[in-house]
C-alpha cells in the first residue's frame, strides 16, 4: 500500500495495469484520453502483457472488447459522451451475451451542442442496456471502483458488463492523494478469468449472437434481468471484502449524516463532496441536513433508497442530466418512483443542475436545501422540477 | 491445392438446414470457403456480419456451423474478430491456448462496402491476421433488395429504382478491392462463384500467409437479380466472360489474372439474363447499355495494364 498523487485517469490507469487484462481495445476521446494514453505507455514499456488493439473508433472499441470477452479473454476499454454514444448499439450485446467487461466512464455531456465537460447524460444515456453502474465521487473511489468491478462482472451469478464513472475533468484531471494497493494484492483480489463457453474452445464449439426470432427473444433477454439483479448482493460482499482487504469499504450508497435528517438530497459523483461540506455547515447551524450519496446506479438500490430517505420530510434529487421525459432527470424519476410504497413518504423535488459542466459551488447547494426547508414550512412543493444555476 | 475428391472427403463446417433460398450463392460460397480452410489443417473460427448468411444459418436453437462463430451486429464483423484475434494472441503466448487457429470473417456488401467499410479498413490497416471474405451479391440483399456502393451501375434496386424518371442506379460501383489493395496487405483477390477451383486455390493461399486478406467473391443472387434459381453457376461464370467481374489477385502488390475469357463476351450477354437489367434493354436507355461497356472495357484494360498483360488487341 503507497499513498501517492494521482488524477482521477492516472488512479483508473493504475488500476488497470494491476488487473493486467489480456485486451485493451480502446479508442481516444476527452476527458477519457488520458486513461487510454496512459495505458498504452504501460504496453510500450512491457509493464503489462495485454495485447493492445489501437481500433479506429469507440464502435470498433466495444466491438472488438467484446470479441476479445467472447473469445475468453479478460478485456477492457475506456470512453466517454460520444465515445459511449457510439458504442451503444453494442453495449446491449455485450450484456446479452454476458461479456464481463469492465469500463471505465468518464462522465462527459453528450452532443449537442458539442461540450467537452461533465454531465452525467451519456451514461444515464446508456441505463438501459444492461450494464452495471457504478459512479466514482472522487480519485480514490475511481481506482477502488475499477478493481472491484472486475470481481462484480465476473461474479457467475451476474456476469454482465460494469462501467465505472468519474465526473470528467473535476476528478479525471483532479490530482488527489489516494492509496494505491500492491500489485500482488490487487492480482490476488481479482483472481484469473475464465469463461464458461469461449468461442475459442475449439473442442466444443459454439454459435454466439444467434438470430432469435419471437419464440426465443424474451426468453433470452430475462437472465440479463436476473442476473442485475443479483448484482445487487455482490455488489454489497465485494465492497466489504475490499473493505477488509484494503481498509475501505464500499456499499449501494453512503449516508451521510442523513439518520435523523428531515432535509436530504440525492446525488452522484464530485458534487456529492461540495453537498458534504454544506450538510456540515448546516449542521453547525442546527438544520437536519442530511446526503445520500448514489453510487450504484444499476442495479437501482430501490428498496434500500426508501428506507433510507423513509424518515426525511423534503428531499432534493440532483440530476446531473435532463432525460428530457417532461417529468424530470433519470434519477428523480427512480428515486419517486422507489419512494412509491413508503406510508409517510416524503416531499420530493428534482433539481437538474450542472449541465455541461457548468459549476456547482456550495451556494447552490445552499439554495437547495433552502427550497427543502421552505416546503416543510409551507408543506408545499411550488415547483417540482427546478434547473439549478441556469441562466433563465 | 486439394483436389475434389480430397474436398468431398472433408467434414461439412457449413452444414446443410440452413435457410438459404433456392440457388443461393452465398451458401456455395460459404460452403466452399470451409471446406477449402481445413487444407490449413488449423482449427477455423467464423466471423460474420449481419445478412444473409448469418440470418439463414444460426436462426436459434440451430445453427449451420460446426466451428466456433461469432456474430456482433452489422458493421464490425471486422472489429469484432480482431477483438477475438487479439484475445488468441495474448491467450496463446500465456499458454493458456495450444492449438492453432485460422480466423475466417463473412460479410455481405452490405456489411463490407458500405456500413462495414470503416471497421474493415481498420482491421486491415492494423494488420490482424484474419481472412475476410465478403460475399458480394451487389445490393443489401437480406432486407430485400437495396442498392448498395457495390451495384453496378443501371441496375434496379428498391432504393434505387427503375421508375418514370429514373432507370435504376445513377452510379458506378465501388472498386472494394483495390481499396483494399492500396491498404498493402499481403494478399487481395477477386472471384466468382463457379470457379471453385480458383476460390479454394485463393482461400487456400491466404490461409497460408500472415496478416490480414481480403477475397472479395462476387454470389449471384437468384432473388435479388432475377435469374432462374438453376443457373447461379452459370451466373458466376458469365459475369466473368464479359469481364463485368474480372477475377485476379494481388500478392504483395503483384497482379496477376486468374481467368482470362478466351473470348471476351459483350456485356449484354450478362445483362440480358436477368431482370434488374431487363430495362436496361429499352431502346431510350441504349445509351446506358453503352455506357456499361465502355466502363467494362476501361476496368478490364487497367486491370491488364497493373498485370504487365498486353491488352486484347
Amino acid at each position: 500500500m503507497v499513498t501517492v498523487a494521482k488524477t482521477g485517469n492516472e488512479a483508473m490507469a493504475e488500476a488497470m495495469r494491476q488487473i493486467n487484462p489480456d485486451v485493451v481495445a480502446a479508442y481516444p476521446i476527452t476527458p477519457a484520453t488520458e486513461i487510454v494514453m496512459i495505458f498504452a505507455g504501460f504496453v510500450a514499456d512491457g509493464l503489462v502483457d495485454t495485447e493492445f488493439v489501437a481500433v479506429e473508433s469507440e464502435h470498433s472499441a466495444m466491438s472488438a472488447t467484446l470479441g476479445a470477452s467472447i473469445a475468453g479473454a479478460r478485456a477492457m476499454t475506456a470512453t466517454s459522451s460520444q465515445g459511449l454514444a457510439l458504442m451503444y448499439e453494442i453495449l446491449p450485446i455485450a450484456s446479452a451475451l454476458r461479456a464481463p467487461i469492465v469500463m471505465p466512464e468518464v462522465n462527459r455531456a453528450l452532443s449537442g451542442p458539442i461540450n467537452i465537460h461533465c454531465d452525467h447524460s451519456d451514461t444515464m444515456g446508456g441505463r438501459d442496456f444492461g450494464w452495471i453502474h457504478i459512479f466514482s465521487e472522487n480519485t480514490q473511489e475511481a481506482y477502488d471502483n475499477v478493481i472491484q468491478a472486475v470481481r462484480i462482472a465476473e461474479h457467475a451469478s451476474v456476469r454482465i458488463p460494469a462501467m465505472v464513472t468519474t465526473d470528467g475533468f473535476i476528478i479525471s484531471h483532479c490530482m488527489e492523494r489516494i492509496e494505491t494497493a500492491d500489485d500482488q494484492d490487487v492480482k490476488n483480489f481479482i483472481g484469473e478469468y475464465k469463461r464458461e463457453n469461449s468461442l475459442l474452445d475449439t473442442a466444443h464449439p459454439i454459435t454466439a449472437g444467434a438470430l432469435d426470432l419471437q419464440d426465443y427473444y424474451f426468453e433470452h433477454k430475462r437472465p440479463v434481468a436476473e442476473a442485475m439483479r443479483n448484482a445487487k448482493d455482490v455488489i454489497i460482499e465485494i465492497g466489504k471484502e475490499f473493505g477488509k482487504k484494503f481498509g475501505r469499504t464500499y456499499d449501494l450508497f453512503e449516508k451521510y449524516k442523513l439518520d435523523d435528517a428531515d432535509i436530504a438530497i440525492v446525488v452522484l459523483g464530485s458534487t456529492a463532496g461540495t453537498a458534504r461540506a454544506v450538510v456540515d455547515e448546516l449542521r453547525d447551524k442546527r438544520v437536519k441536513a442530511g446526503m445520500l450519496k448514489l453510487r450504484v446506479f444499476r442495479p437501482f438500490p430501490a428498496a434500500e433508497i426508501a428506507a433510507a430517505l423513509s424518515k426525511t420530510k423534503a428531499v432534493a434529487v440532483m440530476d446531473r442530466s435532463d432525460s428530457f421525459s417532461s417529468q424530470g432527470g433519470p434519477v428523480f424519476t427512480e428515486v419517486r418512483s422507489a419512494l412509491y410504497e413508503v406510508p409517510m413518504k416524503p416531499k420530493i423535488v428534482n433539481f437538474i443542475y450542472g449541465l455541461g459542466g457548468r459549476d456547482v459551488k456550495m451556494n447552490d447547494i445552499n439554495s437547495v436545501y433552502d427550497a427543502l426547508q421552505k416546503i416543510i414550512k409551507t408543506g408545499k412543493v411550488e415547483t417540482a422540477i427546478n434547473y439549478l444555476g441556469l441562466r433563465e | 491445392m486439394a483436389t475434389l475428391k480430397e474436398l468431398s472427403k472433408r467434414k461439412e463446417l457449413f452444414t446443410p438446414g440452413h435457410r438459404a433460398c433456392l440457388g443461393c450463392g452465398a451458401a456455395i460460397i460459404a460452403r466452399q470457403v470451409m471446406l477449402a480452410a481445413q487444407s490449413s489443417g488449423a482449427e477455423i473460427v467464423v466471423g460474420c456480419a449481419t445478412g444473409c448468411l448469418e440470418v439463414v444459418s444460426t436462426i436459434y436453437p440451430y445453427t449451420a456451423w460446426a466451428v466456433p462463430f461469432f456474430h456482433n451486429a452489422f458493421e464490425n464483423a471486422a472489429a469484432s474478430m480482431s477483438g477475438v484475434e487479439a484475445a488468441y494472441n495474448v491467450l496463446k503466448r500465456k499458454g493458456k491456448l495450444s492449438k492453432e487457429m485460422k480466423f475466417i470473417v463473412f460479410g455481405g456488401d452490405g456489411g463490407t462496402y458500405d456500413i462495414g467499410f470503416q471497421s474493415l479498413s481498420g482491421a486491415m490497416e492494423r494488420g490482424h491476421d484474419l481472412l475476410y471474405v465478403c460475399y458480394n451479391n451487389e445490393a443489401y440483399m437480406n432486407t430485400s433488395i437495396q442498392r448498395s456502393s457495390a451495384t453496378p451501375l443501371g441496375a434496379n434496386t428498391t432504393t434505387a429504382p427503375v421508375g418514370k424518371v429514373k432507370q435504376g442506379k445513377e452510379q458506378f460501383r465501388k472498386d472494394l478491392t483495390e481499396c483494399i489493395v492500396a491498404h498493402r496487405v499481403p494478399y487481395v483477390a477477386q472471384t466468382s462463384v463457379g470457379f471453385w477451383a480458383d476460390l479454394t486455390r485463393k482461400v487456400e493461399k491466404a490461409l497460408s500467409i500472415k496478416g490480414p486478406k481480403f477475397i472479395n467473391v462476387l454470389q449471384p443472387c437468384q432473388l435479388g437479380w432475377g435469374y432462374p434459381a438453376d443457373q447461379t453457376i452459370q451466373m458466376g461464370k458469365l459475369a466473368v466472360d464479359t469481364c463485368s467481374w474480372p477475377i485476379y489477385e494481388v500478392e504483395n502488390g503483384v497482379y496477376k489474372i486468374s481467368y482470362k475469357p478466351r473470348e471476351k463476351k459483350p456485356v449484354t450477354d450478362y445483362l440480358k439474363t436477368q431482370a434488374r437489367f431487363k430495362h436496361l434493354f429499352k431502346p431510350a436507355n441504349a445509351a446506358i447499355l453503352e455506357k456499361i461497356q465502355a466502363d467494362t472495357d476501361i476496368r478490364w484494360a487497367e486491370l491488364l495494364k497493373k498485370a504487365g498483360e498486353a491488352p486484347a488487341s
